[in-house]
C-alpha cells in the first residue's frame, strides 16, 4: 500500500510538481501575503478574514483544470486562481474548489457559492448581463486540429466545400457557436461534453476535424505522437475571464492588479500548465478590460 | 415564451429527428427482439443461451453505457460509421432486449393446454404456432412491448448527447447552455415536444389494447 | 428451460439431432464472431498492458487510485439511487394512495400529473430541475453532497414517484376485492381499510415490482453524466479516462459494475417474486407490471 502510493506519486511528480510546491508557502513563485489588509465591507476583506476561498473551475479541462487521480487539481486555472487567493493571504490548501461546468458557472457566481470562477471562461457580452468579468488574463484564439494526413482542410474556409469533414466541438461552447457559419450544412458538427472525447474521436477517425481554442488544441497535438495538427488561423479572440459576482468593482480592480503584481509567477504558470506544450508560444497578461 | 417563438422552427426540426429517430428505433427493436425472443425460446440449447446472455447483460447495463461502447468502442476496433447510426443501433440493441422480454411473457403465457389441443386435433407444429399459440402470444404481448415502445421514445432523449444530436433535446440543451435562454420555456417547450410523441402513443396502445383484449 | 414450453414437445431423436446440429453451427458463428472483436480489439493495441494495468495490475502505480476513486463512483451511484428510491417511495405512496381514496371527479388532477410525469424523459425531468430550480430561488447548494446529487435525485423522484403510485395501485387492486369489502363490513373507515388491510398485503405483491423499479433508478442515475451534474460511477470513470486516456479499459468495467449490481438485484426481485407467491395463499390475479426500461 505504502509503497504504491510512494511510486504512484512519483508518476505523477511532473503534474504535481507545482501542486505540492504550493502547499508548502511561496517556493514556486505564488506569493501568500501575510495578514494582508483590506478596506472594510469589500469582498477581499471577508474572504480574507474568512481565510479560506471558494474557487469554481472545471474538473475535466487538461491544462486547465484537471482533477488528477490523487484528488489534485492541475492546469492554468487552477493556478492563476492560486495567485490571486496568495495576494489574499490564503494558502493553496484552503482554497475549496468546487467544479463548475460550463452550463453552471454563471449560477454559482450568482448564488455565492463560489468566490469567483476561473474556468477557461471567456468574456461576453451576454455573460456579463449576469455577472461581472475581471481580466482577461489570457487570449485564446479559436483554431482547427486534423490528423497529420490530412491535406483537404487547410483553415475553415475549407469546410463548406467538403461537407464530407466532420468537426467536433463541445456542447453549448463558444467554439461550437463560432464554427457554425463556416459549415455546410448542421450535419457536419459533432458535439460531445469534453474535447477529450473529440480527440479520440479524430484518432478514430469519426471526425475529421477538432475545433476550439487553441491551447487546448496544442495540448492534443503534443501528446498525439504527430498525428495530429493545427491547420489554419486563429479565426476568434477567446479572452478568458475570471467571473465574480456582478457588480463588484472593487474585487475586479483586486484581481487586475494582483495579476498584474504577478506577472512573474502568472508567466510562470503559464509554463508550468497549459503552455507546457510544445508549441504554445509563453502567455503575456492581456491589458486588463476596464472593469464594470 | 419569446424563446419558444423565436426559435420555433429550431423545436420543429428538433422534433422530427426526434420522431425520426423513434420511429426507426421503433421498427428496429421490434424486429431485433422478435429475433433475440426466437432465440430465448428456440430449441436450440446455444441459441438459448446467446439470447439468455443478451437480454441479461444488456438489461442490466445502463443505455448510457450501451451508446458509449458503440460511440467510442466500435471506432477503436475500427468499425466506423455515422454517430447518427451509432446512437440508432444503440437505442435499438437497449430497446430489442426489452422487446424479447415482453414477447417472452406473451408466449409463456398461452397455457400449454393450448398447444396439445391443437396437437390433439391433429394440426401440424406450424400450423399449432402460427393459428393457436403466436396469435395469442401477440395479443398478450402488446401491453409490455407497447410500453417498451413508449420507453424508447422518451430514452431517445439521451440519444443526442453521444454525438448524434440536434434532437429535440439537444436543441433545449443548446439553447439553454449555449445561448443563456431562460430554462422554464425552453424547457416546457422539449418537454411538450416529448408529451406530443408519448401521450398519442399511449392512447394508440390503449385502444389496440382494448380492440385485441381476449377474455381467458 | 426447465418447464415444458408451449411452443414445442419434448424432441424425440431426430429433432434432438438437428437441435445438435444447429446448436453446433450457432455456437460456431458466435465464437467466430467473439474471435473477431477480440483479433481487432488486439490489432488496434487495446490489449496493451498500460491500458489495462491501472485497472488490473495491483503493482500497477495508478491501481489503488483508480479502485478508490471507481469504489468513490459506485458509492456516489448507490446514494443517489436509494435517496431516490426513498423519496419516490414516500411521495409515490401518498401520491398513489390519494388516487385511490379519491372520488371519480377529485381524482382528474392526479390522473393528469401522472400522465404528464410519466411520459417525459427522465433526462429531462433531471435537467429541468438542475435549470429551473434555481431560476425560480430555489437553492440547494448548501444540501449535503452538493446541489448536483439533489438536482438529480429530484429529477429522478419526480418520475418514480408516479411510477411507483401506479405500481401501488396496481398491487392493491391484484388483491382479491373481498379484503375491501370484508374490512368496510367490520366497520372500518377506508382510510383504515387501506391502511391496516389493503396496503400491508398489497406491498408484499409490490416488492418484486419495487426492486425492479431500483434498477430502474441506478441506471437511469448515470444520466447525471450525460449532463455532467454529478460525479457517479460513469462520469467517474470519465474523468479516470481523461487521465489515463484509456476510455474503452475504464468504460467496461464501469458497465460490468453496473451489469454485476443490477443482475443481483435483479435476482433478488425474482426470488422475493417466488417467496411471495408461495406465502401469499391467492395467487395475484395479475402480475404487476413494472416499468421495466
Amino acid at each position: 500500500m505504502r509503497q504504491n502510493r510512494k511510486a504512484f506519486a512519483a508518476a505523477l511528480a511532473v503534474a504535481a510538481l507545482t501542486l505540492s510546491a504550493c502547499g508548502s508557502g511561496s517556493a514556486d513563485g505564488v506569493k501568500v501575503a501575510d495578514k494582508p489588509s483590506f478596506e472594510a465591507g469589500t469582498t477581499m476583506a471577508t474572504i480574507s478574514a474568512a481565510g479560506k476561498m471558494k474557487v469554481g473551475t472545471k474538473f475535466d479541462q487538461p491544462g486547465f483544470g484537471l482533477k488528477g487521480l490523487d484528488g489534485k487539481l492541475a492546469g492554468f486555472d487552477v493556478e492563476v486562481a492560486k495567485i490571486i487567493a496568495g495576494a489574499l493571504g490564503i494558502k493553496a490548501e484552503n482554497i475549496e474548489w468546487t467544479e463548475s461546468p460550463s452550463k453552471l458557472r454563471e449560477e454559482l457566481i450568482e448564488k455565492g457559492t463560489v468566490d469567483m470562477v476561473a474556468a477557461t471562461y471567456t468574456i461576453n457580452d451576454k455573460r456579463k448581463e449576469r455577472i461581472t468579468f475581471a481580466g482577461p488574463y489570457y487570449v485564446a484564439g479559436q483554431q482547427l486540429m486534423v490528423k497529420s494526413a490530412n491535406t483537404k482542410i487547410t483553415g475553415p474556409a475549407d469546410l463548406k466545400a467538403n461537407p464530407d469533414q466532420k468537426v467536433c466541438s463541445v456542447t453549448g461552447s463558444t467554439p461550437a457557436e463560432q464554427i457554425k457559419p463556416f459549415l455546410a450544412d448542421p450535419n457536419q458538427l459533432v458535439l460531445f461534453d469534453v474535447y477529450d472525447k473529440c480527440a479520440n474521436s479524430l484518432r478514430t477517425d469519426q471526425v475529421q476535424v477538432v475545433t476550439t481554442d487553441n491551447v487546448i488544441l496544442l495540448g492534443f497535438v503534443s501528446k498525439s505522437d504527430k498525428a495530429f495538427k493545427l491547420v489554419g488561423e486563429q479565426f476568434t479572440k477567446e479572452p478568458y475571464g475570471i467571473g465574480i459576482k456582478k457588480g463588484d468593482v472593487k474585487f475586479c480592480e483586486f484581481i487586475n492588479k494582483t495579476l498584474k503584481d504577478n506577472e512573474a509567477a502568472y508567466t510562470k504558470a503559464w509554463a508550468d500548465t497549459a503552455g507546457k506544450v510544445e508549441g504554445a508560444a509563453p502567455a503575456t497578461l492581456p491589458e486588463p478590460a476596464p472593469c464594470s | 415564451m419569446d424563446a419558444i417563438t423565436q426559435n420555433l422552427d429550431l423545436f420543429w426540426s428538433g422534433f422530427l429527428r426526434s420522431l425520426t429517430i423513434c420511429l426507426w428505433g421503433a421498427v428496429g427493436s421490434l424486429i431485433l427482439g422478435t429475433i433475440i425472443a426466437t432465440c430465448r425460446v428456440a430449441p436450440v440449447a446455444p441459441l438459448r443461451t446467446f439470447g439468455t446472455a443478451w437480454v441479461t447483460v444488456i438489461r442490466n447495463c445502463p443505455l448510457t453505457v450501451v451508446l458509449v461502447m458503440f460511440a467510442f468502442g466500435l471506432p477503436e476496433i475500427g468499425i466506423n460509421a455515422d454517430f447518427y447510426t451509432f446512437g440508432l443501433a444503440g437505442l435499438i440493441i437497449y430497446t430489442s432486449a426489452f422487446v424479447c422480454e415482453g414477447l417472452r411473457a406473451g408466449i409463456n403465457s398461452v397455457s400449454a393446454g393450448q398447444a396439445e389441443a391443437a396437437r390433439a386435433i391433429g394440426l401440424t407444429f406450424t400450423q399449432s404456432l402460427t393459428q393457436i399459440v403466436l396469435p395469442q402470444a401477440f395479443r398478450t404481448s402488446i401491453p409490455p412491448v407497447g410500453s417498451v415502445i413508449i420507453a424508447m421514445i422518451k430514452n431517445s432523449a439521451v440519444v443526442g448527447a453521444f454525438g448524434v444530436g440536434r434532437d429535440l433535446f439537444s436543441v433545449g440543451e443548446s439553447l439553454t447552455s449555449a445561448q443563456g435562454y431562460a430554462a422554464l420555456p425552453v424547457l416546457t417547450g422539449v418537454a411538450i415536444g416529448y408529451l406530443m410523441m408519448t401521450l398519442p402513443a399511449g392512447l394508440g396502445l390503449g385502444a389496440l389494447e382494448r380492440r385485441v383484449a381476449i377474455a381467458r | 428451460m426447465s418447464t415444458p414450453s408451449v411452443l414445442y414437445d419434448a424432441p424425440g431423436p431426430r429433432a434432438r439431432r438437428r437441435a445438435a446440429v444447429g446448436g453446433a453451427i450457432a455456437t460456431l458463428v458466435v465464437v467466430i464472431l467473439i474471435g473477431v472483436a477480440v483479433k481487432r480489439f488486439a490489432d488496434q493495441g487495446q490489449f496493451a498492458g498500460q491500458l489495462w494495468g491501472p485497472i488490473l495490475n495491483p503493482l500497477d502505480p495508478d491501481f489503488n487510485a483508480v479502485w478508490k476513486l471507481i469504489g468513490r463512483g459506485v458509492l456516489a451511484t448507490l446514494t443517489a439511487a436509494v435517496l431516490a428510491i426513498a423519496f419516490s417511495l414516500l411521495i409515490g405512496g401518498a401520491v398513489g394512495v390519494a388516487r385511490m381514496m379519491l372520488g371519480r371527479r377529485s381524482r382528474i388532477p392526479i390522473v393528469g400529473l401522472i400522465e404528464l410525469l410519466r411520459g417525459l424523459p427522465v433526462v429531462i425531468t433531471i435537467y429541468f430541475a438542475s435549470r429551473v430550480l434555481p431560476e425560480l430561488g430555489v437553492d440547494l447548494t448548501g444540501m449535503p453532497g452538493g446541489s448536483g446529487l439533489w438536482f438529480l435525485v429530484i429529477g429522478l423522484t419526480a418520475y418514480n414517484c408516479v411510477i411507483i403510485a401506479e405500481i401501488i395501485r396496481a398491487g392493491v387492486a391484484s388483491l382479491p376485492g373481498g379484503q375491501r369489502e370484508a374490512a368496510l363490513a367490520i366497520g372500518l373507515t377506508p382510510g383504515a381499510t387501506m391502511r391496516l388491510v389493503l396496503l400491508p398485503q398489497a406491498v408484499r405483491v409490490m416488492l418484486p415490482a419495487l426492486i425492479s423499479q431500483l434498477v430502474v433508478i441506478l441506471k437511469d442515475t448515470s444520466l447525471a453524466a450525460v449532463l455532467g451534474l454529478y460525479t457517479e460511477l460513469l462520469r467517474q470513470g470519465n474523468l479516470i479516462a481523461l487521465n489515463l486516456h484509456n476510455p474503452i479499459q475504464i468504460l467496461s468495467v464501469v458497465g460490468v459494475i453496473f451489469i454485476l449490481i443490477n443482475y443481483n438485484l435483479s435476482r433478488l426481485a425474482t426470488w422475493v417474486d417466488q417467496r411471495s407467491v408461495r406465502k401469499v395463499a391467492p395467487k395475484p390475479t395479475e402480475a404487476i407490471p413494472a416499468e421495466v426500461v
